[in-house]
């Protein structure tokens, strides 16, 4: 199998000498008018691939802001054919690539094969789906596969080598890694067993690896001897956006 | 049947920051709890400190209404007042010999977390009980009581405030504390392994059934009757029968409920009225929308008001080996006030669902048959409820 899409976006950042910039935002956060202006926002101050969070009503991996934003989603009616709609008209004129962010139950409902097909329609290159770990993974994973879009693995610090190397036999686009014992949003000290696990994780993967949930700013980043390929920030771009903050000058850390 | 599946229901969809201790648990059910040692300190705790086993009382009065005999599985009268006693010191037990720490637990009534603190408080481990916030109100003595045993508890304002949300809660403080802490799951539903680990754990009420009925009727009952929230209880009472080829004749049916019954009203009859999706790290029934977001639930029994049901239930459902109908609030209503003043027991809000559905559809069952109703848990605790909503209450003592 080549490297697919999502893979080459985070390698190109690389080699022009970066982290790869993925920001994550709740579709339809802080309201439905503004989710389009929002993700051309973040393509124009330098995102190479946006994860876009499906609301569910029971976010069991996401901490209070990123839950909030789901409800405060859902409130308005955001749904999954919404976003897809909203997407389809969108992705064409991206830099970035899209990967979709979300609970299984959703996407099962919608139909797994009538997911696929519409999220290719859509231009979405990826799913990321924290509640379905290796073992439930297979007909997502099949479905996804025929419009060859990739099911990106979530992978912690309390993942044994053993388990890495299940999950990188099917691995496609690149490997997030947890880099909290908690939920999204989480405090992240950025310690030795960040490290250890970015060690395995690199050792193991051959696609390029993604640091995420409780990443703030560059900075946290800059001391960490080994480097992940990509950077996943999302309840403090949320929090950020909730307080009135622009897209422009939340990027500026990471761009300059 | 794949692991940790019942036909298409089960599994394990959590975060994989969870499937380390899912793993550690699955081992430890077939290791310790394997054990006849497990087993035997087990069996010394529900007879000495739980109350074990409990009678089975025949109603006299209810019966020669009925023109069949009714019997009542005695779980009321287990220690904390219902049967999620015999699952807290099976996973506290468990907890301690696997040397963790701490419990942690999700509670919506209440029970299940005064059943986790008392376990605890038994076994010398810490305790914090996730629950909603409006149920923290609703359910203030249970509160007080887990309290007292030394819990902590949480109060959990995210979604809708109630017993889902406290699941979600405390699958998300689970990941933090798996070092050191179980979380002791309070019904038979959730990521494998809990539903085969509370469902065995339960099971002591149908094996105490089966020889009870043997005993004072000679043989087994016709019929069962339970009811199904998350399904532990009804799961404990079913599967001694289910699993015995020499039980295929009795009659096993759960009581989902169904809430008002208005038009519009929420409900808590998933296998009755959802449709199969995935929810708190389990493939089950569920009540949701179109587009797979969870409906909230409604049942004036606080431990039913829950949208999900464990996977065996909906299997069970499935292939027809138990079935499943809806009681509604003003027939539980009924049957709890019934059951007091013909038989001078006060069934929990929950078993009285159960019961309503004998009182209710009794040309349902032969005449002359032996008809068993598990009684769940006593209703104590929901004397507040009752107290504003049963007539013979209203007005000057
Ligand atoms: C007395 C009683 N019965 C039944 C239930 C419902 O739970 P389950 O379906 O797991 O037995 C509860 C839950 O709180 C309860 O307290």
């Amino acid at each position: 199998m080549g490297k697919s899409t999502l893979q080459q976006r985070v390698e190109q950042a690389n080699k022009a000498g970066r982290i790869a910039r993925i920001p994550f935002i709740t579709a339809g956060f802080p309201t439905k008018a503004e989710f389009v202006g929002i993700l051309r926002e973040l393509d124009a101050h330098g995102a190479d691939v946006i994860e876009v969070g499906v609301p569910f009503s029971d976010p069991v991996a996401d901490g209070p802001v990123v839950e909030a934003a789901s409800r405060v989603a859902l409130e308005q009616g955001v749904t999954l054919p919404w976003i897809l709609e909203q997407l389809a008209g969108l992705t064409p004129r991206l830099k970035a690539g899209v990967v979709l962010m979300g609970y299984y139950n959703p996407f099962l409902q919608h139909g797994l094969e009538r997911l696929a097909a519409d999220a290719a329609k859509a231009g979405v290159e990826g799913f990321i789906v924290p509640d379905l770990p290796l073992g439930e993974d297979a007909p997502m994973r099949a479905a996804l596969r025929a419009h060859s879009i990739d099911l990106i693995p979530l992978v912690g610090l309390n993942t044994s080598e053993e388990r890495m190397r299940e999950y990188a036999a099917t691995a496609s686009g690149y490997v997030y890694v947890v880099s909290v014992m908690g939920t999204t949003g989480g405090t992240n000290s950025m310690n030795a067993t960040v490290e250890d696990a970015l060690e395995r994780v690199s050792r193991v993967f051959s696609v390029p690896v993604a640091l995420g949930f409780g990443i703030h700013s560059p900075q946290q980043l800059a001391s960490l001897r080994v480097k992940p390929q990509a950077a996943v920030f999302g309840s403090a771009l949320l929090r950020h956006l909730e307080a009135g903050g622009t897209v422009a000058e939340f990027m500026k850390p990471w761009v300059s | 049947m794949k692991k940790g599946y019942f036909g298409e229901f089960g599994g394990q969809f959590v975060p994989e920051l969870l499937v380390p201790p899912l793993r550690e648990l699955e081992e430890a059910c077939e290791t310790i709890v394997a054990s006849s040692d497990f087993q035997e300190e087990l069996g010394d705790l529900l007879r000495n400190f739980a109350g074990r086993p409990t009678p089975l009382t025949r109603c006299d009065n209810l019966s020669r209404d009925l023109g069949f005999t009714l019997w009542l599985k005695r779980e009321d009268l287990l220690h904390t007042g219902a049967h999620k006693v015999n699952n807290t010191l099976g996973q506290a037990l468990l907890a301690k010999r696997m040397g963790k720490k701490n419990l942690l637990a999700e509670t919506g009534a209440g029970q299940h977390g005064v059943a986790t603190a008392a376990a605890a408080a038994k076994m010398g481990l810490g305790c914090t009980i996730f629950m909603g916030a409006t149920d923290v109100v609703r359910q203030a003595p249970n509160v007080a009581r887990m309290k007292l045993f030394g819990a902590t508890v949480v109060p959990v304002h995210s979604g809708t405030s109630t017993l889902k949300d406290a699941i979600n809660e405390a699958l998300r403080a689970w990941i933090a504390r798996q070092d050191d802490t179980l979380y002791c799951f309070g019904t038979a539903a959730g990521p494998h392994p809990f539903p085969t680990l509370v469902r065995n754990l339960q099971s002591i009420i149908g094996q105490e059934t089966k020889k009870q009925a043997a005993e004072r009727m000679g043989r087994l009952p016709d019929a069962v009757v339970a009811c199904v929230g998350g399904g532990s209880n009804a799961i404990g009472m079913f599967y001694p029968f289910a699993s015995d080829d020499a039980a295929k004749g009795v009659r096993l049916i759960g009581i989902e409920a169904g809430g008002t019954g208005e038009p519009g009203c929420y409900n808590s009859a998933p296998i009755n009225l959802g449709t199969p999706g995935v929810l708190h790290g389990q493939h089950s029934m569920l009540l949701q929308d179109a587009f797979g977001q969870v409906q909230p639930s409604h049942s004036v029994s606080a431990g039913l008001d829950y949208p999900g049901v464990g996977p065996e239930h909906s299997y069970f459902a499935q292939v027809g080996r138990v079935h499943y109908r809806v009681v509604y609030d003003a027939e539980a209503l009924r049957a709890f006030e019934t059951l007091a003043r013909r038989e001078g027991i006060i069934p929990a809000l929950e078993s009285s669902h159960a019961l309503a559905f004998v009182l209710e559809h009794r040309e349902e069952f032969t005449p002359g048959s032996h008809v068993v109703v598990n009684l769940s848990g006593r209703g104590d605790k929901d004397m507040g409820i009752v107290a504003g909503l049963l007539p013979s209450l209203q007005g000057d003592a």
